[in-house]
């Protein structure tokens, strides 16, 4: 590689080695137009230097567009100045080999091309540029470019494709090269060839190259000129244009008489004032819109004021005038085609979106889960109503921050938290089964306030202990980032990382309910506890069990929960309606019904989002009054249990 | 009738006793009438403290009599308070425009009054229209109807819906919170058309009676909270009294139960609930003119929890109680959040009360919950049983 990599610098200094001295030669036979350039004369001297091959070319070019041109005066010759500590330095055309230091401005004359030119010399030296050896420079360059479309540079573009060695740049510049072909193709067969390929492109570039081809501007014309390019036809008071903007339009370019507003009405009735009377009404009666009218018309006929345009008035006027919007490309085969491919970029736009919002369900869903699984573990398992369980998912999310204090490698300091964060929350939970819920098991609405009593108090401890500020849990380098799967579909990596890690929990719930001894006594003790206590099983250390899982569980969704969002105290208490909702909507004492209802709530609450893409708070309540419904005619849940185990 | 029942409920006579003694001592050391010991400011924190105690009767009443944990009874207050506040502010607002308009040379059409009031009121929110729901804010009698009807009309129609499907217990709290939830949502949006965030502000000035000092507003309202507060009190007692109220502790103590007796249990629930809700309502609008402003955060689901704090600490199945625990601890955390509290140096940490108010809060309400689930309310059991 690297052998090949020198072979290729070898070759491309030869021309140079050979003909050491045809830039200059080249230069001077062009001498007169590279001293005074204009913006007309500049062209064939800039194409004879592209013409030339010279590898010296482009730095000449950035030099002369630089205005670090200068000519000697002793020998008449190029040079390219430098303005260092020692005055100006010339520097050789050819090799930059410093040739004399420190001579004075009567000795050089410094060559300044105006603007025109520098951009005629910009353009020529793209062409270089596109196919610079530097891939940095080729990347900036393409940049510019697709900054702003210019025709004058298509040529260049075309022509460097063929060498690009990148694969990625060279799809690039065959992308843009279609963009100018579509703008500024030079017969409309090309441009509808060009557009065409544009129905497959989602991105925002090139839908703006379409919608440039299709620029309309509104006309308003008693008889259409020959030759324009109609997009529709405009009636006044239907569609997009307004009555009143129609009019005003005939106003402003066709010198019709102004509307008279309300506004208009009052200034002319103030400055007409008569003696306390306007137009024979007295002042005092003018608090009606319809003897302010009669006071108007009444200076009509005095004369002082203009007449008032009525309905019947504007009629006319729109009888007269078309109200038109005209392609601004005055080709009607082009804008057909470019029509067709918008409605068809359209259309793939939107099943992009579609697919986009899905995705952006199942994620919400995952976090929903992530936050109710383990209440669905306490509440449908063990009929206790938690409403702490927000503050478990906090102190999990807590844990996190402080593990990431200790811990600076963001990779392990996560490997760390996740089980620390389950550890911690198990522990709360179970010291609060012990010392709270276990007097409470047979009063369900006093656990509720017990908790609740409990939730209080956690969210004010971390207040006091952590700020009111929001803390940052920080992902490790490798989450960063998104999954572009087009323009429009992309899901950052965090966010496919709580749904793995939600999958993950599904599994491993599932996995200890149904295949372990552990599961099988919790499911035990939720379907009779004392029949499950005569079978040897010892529903105490169950019941402590299953409620420290289900608050670890909150624990690990704590710090899934703080990577996407902000630690802050109430962050619990954001999660727990949704979260209890979740498990209600889903159907109690059921994973799968826990599964349900957060794929249900988040798949609401993002088509909601859809409908209405600017009002997440809308989504959340609609969200909130389709539960309250949905509670009414399932009130068991999606997911109901049947029989013994549904209880009572 | 009326001298049997307070002869049967001599409970209610000591309350509303106490409850005039309370409002005489106040009125005459108020500001508002010249000796100046209470200041306007705690006049008005305590005709709030009244409003209060009002919505935690309603809340015993549903809860502690009839069983049903409403964590949204706050929504209920909100609005009542937002449909006040409606005309208060329109009314003031067009005061406001009325007078500046007054010097124009031509006398304004009431559709550019109209305009400017909206121009006034919405101008936070950038809306410059009256939306829909302000159809009646131009009409005292009409806003005062809405203090009554739309909570009582929600709450009808929520409850008959809930209570018809059979959602009971957690179930339904759950679901009292999310109304409470939802609305509060709705609210906080800009285009909801009650100013979003901002909510409704300026609602201490009373239109119409300006020339009065706010020293003198303060009285009238703690008044008219005293006797908002003292005939809730009856109307909540004589419904509890006799077969219906039997009726409703039954519903409490074993729903399923009182059905095979062949009782509507679902009727009495939602008459309950629709009545509370009302309450709650006529609570709200007379706490919120006294506060002055009203927001979204006012109807979160924390009030509603905060509520049930009140109830289950002064006592359930007990109106005075319920007062009681209104009373007590919402005095208490204006004393504790508003720095009242002498902060206690422990040498290593000062525990600042203003932070550790609510862990307070929190961990004693734990402690009622577990060993003392009657509430401050059966305190007065135990000295009617020492002296028996």
């Amino acid at each position: 590689m690297l052998r090949i990599f020198s072979l290729v610098i070898a070759l491309a200094w030869l021309p140079f080695a050979v003909s050491a001295q045809e830039l200059q030669t080249l230069l001077q036979s062009h001498r007169d137009v590279i001293i005074k350039p204009s913006r007309k004369s500049v062209g064939p001297v800039l194409d004879t230097l592209v013409a030339s091959g010279l590898p010296t070319v482009p730095g000449f070019l950035e030099a002369w567009q630089d205005k670090s041109i200068y000519l000697r005066a002793e020998d008449d010759l190029f040079y390219v100045g430098t303005t260092g500590g020692a005055g100006l330095v010339l520097l050789d055309v050819e090799t930059g080999a410093e040739v004399v230091a420190g001579i004075g401005k009567k000795d050089a004359k410094q060559i300044k091309p105006n603007g025109g030119v520098r951009r005629e010399i910009g353009s020529a030296l793209v062409a270089f540029q596109l196919s610079d050896p530097d891939i940095a420079r080729r990347t900036q360059a393409l940049d510019a470019l697709a900054r702003a479309l210019d025709p004058a540079q298509l040529g260049p573009l075309v022509a460097s494709i063929d060498g690009e060695p990148d694969a990625a740049l060279k799809a690039r510049k065959q992308k843009l090269a279609n963009y100018l072909q579509a703008r500024f193709g030079e017969t409309p067969t090309i441009r509808v060839a060009a557009i065409q390929n544009l129905s497959s492109d989602l991105s925002v570039e090139g839908r703006a190259v379409l919608s440039q081809i299709l620029e309309t501007t509104t006309l308003v014309a008693q008889e259409l000129p020959d030759g324009t390019n109609v997009a529709s036809i405009l009636t006044p008071g239907e569609g997009g244009l307004a009555r009143d903007v129609a009019y005003q339009m005939l106003v402003d370019d066709h010198d019709l008489p102004a509307r008279v507003g309300p506004a208009d009405i009052r200034r002319a009735l103030e400055a007409n004032l008569d003696g306390g009377t306007v137009g024979g009404v007295p002042v005092a009666q003018l608090d009606s819109d319809d003897m302010r009218l009669r006071a108007y018309d009444a200076l009509v006929t005095e004369g002082a004021v203009p007449a008032r345009v009525d309905a019947e008035a504007m009629d006319a006027a729109f009888a007269d005038w078309g109200f038109y919007t005209v392609y601004v490309e005055s080709d009607p085969t082009i804008t057909e085609a470019a029509e067709t491919a918008q409605a068809s970029v359209k259309t793939r736009v939107g099943l992009s979106q579609t697919a986009d919002i899905g995705m952006d369900a199942i994620s919400l869903a995952s976090i929903y889960f992530l936050a109710a699984i383990g209440l669905a573990v306490t509440f449908g398992v063990m009929g206790v109503i938690n409403m702490a369980h927000g503050e478990f998912i906090m102190m999990g999310a807590y844990t996190g921050y402080v593990v990431q204090q200790i811990v600076p490698d963001y990779t392990l300091s996560l490997i760390v938290a996740l089980p620390l964060a389950f550890a911690v929350t198990f522990g709360a939970g179970v010291a609060m089964e012990r010392l709270v819920i276990r007097w409470l098991y047979h009063r369900p609405l006093e656990t509720l306030l017990a908790t609740f009593g409990i939730s209080i108090a956690l969210q004010q401890l971390a207040k006091n202990i952590f700020g009111t500020q929001a803390r940052p849990l920080t992902s490790p380098g490798w989450l960063d980032g998104a999954w572009v799967i087009n323009d429009v579909i992309q899901i950052s990596y965090i966010r496919i990382a709580i749904f793995v890690l939600a999958l993950a929990f599904l599994c491993l719930l599932l996995f200890i309910l149904k295949r372990t001894r552990l599961g099988l006594e919790v499911r035990a003790v939720t379907q009779n506890p004392r029949m499950a206590a005569s079978m040897g099983i010892n529903p105490e250390k169950i019941k402590i069990l299953t409620f420290g899982l289900g608050s670890g569980i909150a624990g690990i969704a704590g710090v899934a929960i703080g990577l996407y969002a902000k630690v802050t105290s109430e962050m619990g208490a954001d999660y727990i309606v949704q979260s209890f909702m979740t498990v209600v909507v889903g159907g109690v004492g059921n994973v799968w019904g826990t599964l349900a209802g957060a794929t249900m709530i988040g798949g609401f609450q993002k088509g909601v989002e859809w409908l209405n893409p600017s009002n997440t708070l809308a989504a959340q309540t609609y969200m909130i009054l389709f539960i309250i419904l949905f509670i009414q005619f399932r009130p068991k849940g999606i997911v109901a249990l049947k029989g013994r185990a549904a209880g009572d | 009738m009326q001298r049997s029942f307070l002869a049967q409920n001599p409970s209610v006579m000591w309350f509303l006793a106490a409850l005039g003694l309370f409002t005489v001592v106040v009125t005459l050391l108020a500001e508002g009438t010249g000796s100046s010991v209470i200041s306007t400011s705690f006049v008005k924190t305590l005709g709030k403290v009244l409003c209060l105690c009002l919505i935690a009767i309603a809340m015993d009443v549903v809860w502690g009599y009839c069983g049903i944990l409403s964590l949204g009874h706050f929504a209920f207050f909100g609005i009542g308070g937002y449909s006040v506040g409606m005309w208060l502010m329109y009314a003031r607002t067009e005061a406001i425009v009325e007078t500046s308009m007054a010097s124009s040379v031509i006398p304004p059409t009431p559709g550019e009054v109209q305009d400017a009031i909206a121009a006034q009121i919405f101008g936070v929110v950038g809306a410059s229209e009256f939306p829909a729901i302000w159809m009646f804010s131009h009409s005292l009698v009409l806003q005062l109807l809405m203090v009554v009807l739309v909570p009582g009309v929600l709450a009808l129609v929520f409850g008959w819906l809930a209570f018809r499907s059979r959602v009971t217990g957690v179930y339904l709290s759950i679901l009292t919170q999310a109304m409470t939830l939802a609305l509060s949502l709705y609210l906080l949006q800009n285009d909801s058309g009650l100013r979003g965030n901002n909510g409704l502000s300026g609602l201490q000035n009373i239109p119409g009676f300006d020339h009065l000092p706010q020293s003198t507003v303060s009285i009238v309202f703690f008044w008219a909270s005293a006797v908002a507060l003292g005939a809730g009190y009856l109307l909540f007692a004589r419904v509890l009294s006799g077969k219906m109220g039997s009726v409703i502790r039954a519903v409490r103590d074993d729903e399923v139960r009182v059905r095979f007796l062949g009782y509507h249990v679902e009727s009495y629930k939602l008459f309950v609930f629709t009545l509370t809700a009302i309450v709650a309502g006529i609570a709200g609008a007379l706490y919120y003119p006294q506060a002055g402003i009203i927001n979204p955060t006012e109807v979160a689901p924390i009030a509603s929890i905060y509520l049930a704090v009140w109830v289950a600490i002064g006592g359930r199945g007990r109106l005075y109680g319920s007062v009681i625990g209104a009373a007590f601890v919402s005095l208490l955390a204006s004393w504790f959040t508003g720095g009242g509290a002498p902060n206690i140096n422990l040498g290593f940490y000062t525990i600042q009360w203003t932070e550790w108010w609510l862990v307070l809060l929190g961990a004693s309400f734990v402690a009622v919950t577990l060993f003392f689930p009657g509430g401050i309310g059966s305190l007065f059991d135990r000295l009617k049983g020492e002296a028996k």
